[in-house]
């Protein structure tokens, strides 16, 4: 019997030190003679600067340096775009850390101020003159690509960044023939990915050695590192980025931003550490944003309520700028997934980026795949309306069936492995959807407004196949890599290349360690987050940490066993095929006393006194493991809510999520995924949501106007779950970190619509706050 | 989020906070700092000089003596959603105390900070109207001669950000009158998802015989218009009135009428919305007094 800690819902080790106060993040690193940043951002989305006038700030109290963009001349190189996908006609435009001629969007950095403390920095700030002549802006981006917009950029004629089609199977001849056809616009409104960290960077140049080591709020700090020596000019090998302790990411902290680039650059101006912290403010106006769609959509069936097609034209905003991945959001995380868990014979994504006057757009948790899902889900109901068949039976009749070992969608992609119809039916089981329908129709006889959404969804995570990242033009790998390391008292380390930054991979990867080498879970440490002690690594992002970086963490151990069983055979003075191993110790096959456990063989191993001929001494791996698919994640999740006509208020009566991961390393862990990430995406869908004015302005830019959700908005979440593997990956596991927003967007906006159906309401643009909802019904009245 | 340079004082006395205000022209008085120091991180604020009333121990404390319910100024949401006192006293202010923003928001913020901020999205000053409360107000003796005087509520809210206190005057103390056994009273809001602030914020004191016939009523509401909103209209239909489902929905409805024209809006609730709104709140509110079912 072997005892596994893989599949055990233990307590978090991250957790006492963040509590506690124990953590120590960037904005808590000191320096000795370090000094403070504060950048001075553009108050118009679309100026020409005429001039700047520092002088004055440059005199204020305690000021040691005030720099503008001329100042990063021939010092800086531009901001790279690091996704640039292929044969999309892609203009990856000129970026430069601070704006020099002319500010595209508000929040553009246009100088930064260096001084003895954040105070003075920020009272300096206000004595910089700028003038500007402000240009005519554009903030939507269907609106952008329209004739006569104000240009953004002079090499993106029309605003377009790119025009992106993946078109699967006949699309055109499955809306010729289709009985019915479904239409939509969706507009999928901006979201900003908050974190509970601000981000934050110490840059500390040293010029003696030539070296620049970055305390970042990083997602990625490797690839920090590696944009970081192509803006600085430094050497890879001269650049540390250290990101141990990031409070929160949600994609907001995996773009490589201007400002860390900034204070990189004044610390090596000044020859002394500079630190600087996001205010929430700016964080609003100069933190990436999320999604940001006008979508047209349309869906193809045949009388049956057989789906034929399902194609799009989609205006994606990019922001001012390309952000690292932006362009890969809406492309390759969106257009290859319209079949969803369907079989669907033509799908067709019909992509534009868009510039526009407006914060730069990148990753927000589940990144273009809760947009795909959107749609495919919200055509779906649209469907059964139209058909007038039960929108679960609809989907039940187009699912793909199980398949163990790959599936091929109309889009070219392959799914791994997938059996969807067993947890819609668990889900379905688990509330009694009959009876709910029942209790429906009785509520509405008395004027009560309830309703249900249900959500089938497959997602592609685990980024990936470093071979397809380069062939759609992901600017770097996607493999993972991990060193494992025993110590002389049989203790084991493992350094990481992911950079975990609150999803608690401390804890998972102890637990697959653990069990891999039969060694107690607190036996095991894991190290991440500093480029200087870690193995290259891409990152965390794209749910594919476990998938990917915990693959390599096992496969590391494995070696390690393998080698720690011939050093078994060689102390125990057996031939190697007559050792055998249960629970953390060798033993000669039918003597079981004669046994060593693999910490003390590692104890060997490190003071090598006894070591076979020829053997290397100490005991460790490194491992790299480069996935040979994608993971798809796959669920249902099912809501229902209740609205108040009288004033247009939404409850959420229950939320029930079914999600199949694969194998869970720690379901306690894996809940606390899903419960985040369906928060997030029912944030979405009725409260988050960006509002620029006419002229670029940003009005939701602080937490009084844009509201995000909290804990007393919701019921307590009803957690199912399936196991499928994935045949693939060497724990079967697949991506959790973003299930929840992928599915629970649409699933609430469902249920908020088929509530309203007796009303007379079919459509609401996001978020659905009580007035839109509200007007919406008076609308469906006919008053 | 930085403030300009400011000067801290911590006053010991009232007086003391007094006589700083009015030698120092620009200095801000700090309660629990929850409207003050966000406006100062932002820069929208900038007091030269900022006088700490926190350790004033006579603003402090709840008390009920001869039908009359006393809060200090300095009293904090928590400790009055915490206070067996006020749920007896005033279950209203009680339970609208424990609806203000979060926990960090109610542990730090005071009843005389939030009435002397006067932002209309705010609840207490809705409710403060309602139940008719008695502001106790300390000025400067001496060159003013504007010693202590006391204003009710009715006549305390000017305008948005905007009370009759002047610059050299200090809330003491709010004074409310219990409620009688046969008084029902009710605060009802639309919460902003952000913040918990009032969208739209109704209050009423009724006063309801055996035969559930409503003898006397008070109604406001605030967060729609720049200061509370008495609703004569409606407190004439309520009057005489069985309070039936039917009597409530055509009394509330006259609230229309009391709003005037200037009607707050803002992106996440038009004007036009609010003002439908009152009519709701007021019918949500007097349900719940009234404990008719609602769902
Ligand atoms: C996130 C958030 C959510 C909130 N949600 C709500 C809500 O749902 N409902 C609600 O009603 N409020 C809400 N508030 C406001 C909160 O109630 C504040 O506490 C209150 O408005 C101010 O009280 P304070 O003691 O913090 O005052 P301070 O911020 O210290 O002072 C506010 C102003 O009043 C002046 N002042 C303070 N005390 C006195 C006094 N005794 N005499 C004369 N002047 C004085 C100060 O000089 C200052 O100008 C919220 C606030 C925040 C930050």
């Amino acid at each position: 019997m072997t005892t596994r800690i893989f599949g055990s819902g233990i307590r978090r080790r991250e957790d006492p030190r963040l509590i506690t106060g124990g953590a120590t993040y960037t904005d808590d690193v000191q320096l000795p003679g370090m000094v403070h940043a504060a950048i001075l951002r553009s108050p118009h989305a679309h100026a020409k600067i005429s001039s700047i006038d520092t002088s004055a700030a440059s005199g204020a109290p305690g000021v040691v340096a005030v720099y503008t963009g001329a100042d990063t001349d021939g010092v800086l190189n531009p901001i790279p775009c690091a996704w640039l996908p292929p044969d999309c006609d892609i203009k990856a435009v000129d970026h430069p850390a601070i704006a020099k001629d002319v500010v595209r969007y508000q929040g553009d950095a246009v100088a930064v101020v260096v001084a003895e403390d954040r105070y003075q920095a920020e009272d300096a700030l206000e004595l910089i003159k700028v003038d500007y002549e402000i240009l005519p802006s554009v903030v939507n981006p269907e609106a952008a690509m329209q004739a006569g917009a104000p240009q953004i950029h002079e090499d993106a004629p029309n605003n377009q960044a790119f025009h992106w089609v993946a078109d699967g199977g006949d699309s055109d001849a499955a809306f010729a023939n289709a009985d019915v056809i479904v239409k939509e616009t969706i507009i999928q409104q901006r979201l900003i990915p908050h974190a509970m960290e601000p981000r934050s960077a110490v840059a500390n140049w040293t010029v003696a050695m030539g070296e620049l080591t970055l305390w970042s709020t990083s997602q990625n700090p490797h690839i920090v590192r590696f944009l970081g020596s192509l803006v600085t000019g430094i050497p890879e090998h001269k650049i540390r980025v250290i990101a141990t302790e990031v409070g929160g990411g949600f994609g907001s902290k995996l773009p490589m931003y201007a400002d860390e680039m900034i204070i990189s650059f004044c610390s090596m101006q000044l020859n002394r550490p500079v630190k600087w912290t996001a205010t929430r403010s700016e964080g609003f106006l100069a933190t990436i944003h999320g999604r940001d769609h006008v979508e047209h959509v349309e869906l193809a069936a045949t009388r049956e309520g057989k789906i034929t097609g399902i194609r799009s034209v989609v205006y994606a905003g990019m922001g001012a700028y390309l952000s690292t991945a932006g362009p890969g959001v809406p492309t390759i995380l969106h257009g290859l997934i319209y079949s969803g868990p369907y079989d669907i014979g033509a799908t067709k994504a019909d992509i534009y980026g868009v510039f526009s006057n407006t914060t730069p757009v990148d990753t927000c948790r589940g990144a273009g795949r809760p947009e795909a899902t959107f749609l495919i889900e919200r055509l779906i109901d649209l469907l059964a309306v139209e058909l007038g068949t039960d929108p679960v039976e609809l989907r039940r009749k187009n699912l793909i069936p199980k398949f163990e070992d790959g599936h091929d969608v109309a889009s070219g992609i392959t799914y791994d492995s997938g059996d969807y119809e067993p947890l819609l039916n668990m889900v379905l089981g688990h509330v009694d959807y009959q009876a709910l329908r029942q209790e429906q129709a009785r509520m509405r006889e008395r004027g009560a407004y309830m309703g249900i959404g249900v959500t089938c969804y497959v997602e592609i995570c685990g980024l990936g196949p470093s071979q397809v990242a380069g062939a759609v033009g992901f600017g770097g790998g996607l493999w993972e890599s991990a060193i494992v390391r025993f110590h002389p008292t049989g203790k084991v380390n493992a350094y990481i290349g992911t950079s975990p930054h609150g999803q608690g991979e401390e804890t998972t990867f102890a637990q697959i360690i653990a069990d891999e080498l039969g060694v107690d879970v607190d036996d095991v440490g894991v190290i991440h987050g500093d480029t200087s002690n870690t193995p290259m690594g891409w990152g965390t992002y794209g749910s594919r940490t476990s998938t990917v970086g915990g693959a390599a963490v096992a496969l590391a151990a494995r070696k390690i066993k393998e080698k720690a069983r011939l050093l078994a055979a060689h102390l125990l003075e057996a031939a190697e095929a007559d050792v055998e191993y249960e629970d953390g110790k060798f033993f000669v096959k039918g003597s079981p006393d004669r046994s060593k456990t693999i910490q003390e063989i590692a104890t060997m191993a490190n003071v090598a006194w006894n070591m076979p001929e020829g053997m290397e001494p100490g005991l460790e791996a490194s491992a790299f493991y480069d996935p040979p698919n994608f993971v798809y994640p796959f669920g249902t999740h099912l809501a229902v809510v209740e609205v108040d006509p009288d004033n247009g208020h939404i409850e959420v009566k229950r939320y029930v999520a079914g999600d199949d991961c694969g194998p869970q390393i720690n379901p306690m862990i894996v809940e606390g995924q899903v419960h985040g990430g369906v928060v997030h995406g029912v944030g979405q869908a009725l409260w988050e949501g960006v509002v620029y004015d006419e002229n670029g302005q940003l009005l939701t830019g602080s937490m009084t106007d844009y509201a995000l959700p909290r804990a007393h908005m919701f019921p307590d979440m009803e957690i199912l779950s399936t196991v499928t593997p994935s045949p693939h990956n060497p724990l079967g596991v697949k991506g959790i970190g973003e299930t929840g927003a992928i599915a629970s967007t649409v699933t609430i906006y469902n249920a908020v619509i088929d509530a309203l159906r007796p009303l007379g309401v079919t459509h609401i643009d996001m978020p659905l706050t009580p007035e839109k909802v509200w007007q919406a019904i008076r609308q469906g009245q006919g008053s | 989020m930085f403030a300009t340079e400011f000067e801290y004082k911590k006053a010991s006395s009232i007086s003391e906070a007094i006589q700083l205000l009015s030698s120092n022209e620009g200095a801000k008085i700090l309660a629990g700092g929850h409207s003050l120091l966000p406006m100062m991180k932002l820069r929208l604020a900038r007091p030269t000089m900022v006088i700490d009333i926190g350790g004033i121990e006579e603003m402090r404390g709840i008390s009920v003596e001869n039908g009359t319910l006393r809060i200090g100024a300095l009293t904090t949401h928590a400790q009055i959603a915490d206070s067996h006192v006020v749920q007896e006293a005033a279950g209203i202010l009680w339970e609208t105390a424990y609806g203000i923003g979060d926990p960090q928001v109610r542990n730090r913020g005071t009843i005389g900070g939030n009435v002397s901020h006067a932002d209309p999205a705010s609840d207490l000053p809705t409710v403060l109207t309602v139940v008719d409360a008695k502001f106790t107000i300390q000025g400067q003796g001496g060159i003013t001669r504007r010693g202590s005087r006391t204003v009710s509520a009715g006549d305390f809210f000017v305008g948005p950000f905007t009370t009759v206190l002047a610059e050299n005057e200090v809330l003491t103390a709010i004074e409310i009158p219990v409620l009688a056994e046969n008084q029902k009273a009710e605060y009802a809001k639309m919460a902003h998802p952000a913040t918990s602030f009032a969208v739209v914020g109704a209050g009423v004191v009724l006063t309801v015989d055996n035969n559930n016939v409503c003898t006397a009523a008070r109604v406001a509401v605030g967060g729609l218009t720049p200061t509370p909103t008495r609703g004569p209209s409606v407190e004439a239909a309520l009057v005489g009135k069985e309070l039936t489902d039917e009597n409530i929905a055509a009394a509330t409805a006259l609230i229309d009428g009391d709003l005037g024209s200037d009607i707050l809006g803002d992106i996440f609730a038009s004007a036009e919305y609010r003002r439908a709104m009152a009519a709701i709140e007021l019918k949500h509110a007097i349900f719940h007094a009234t404990g008719l079912a609602h769902h």
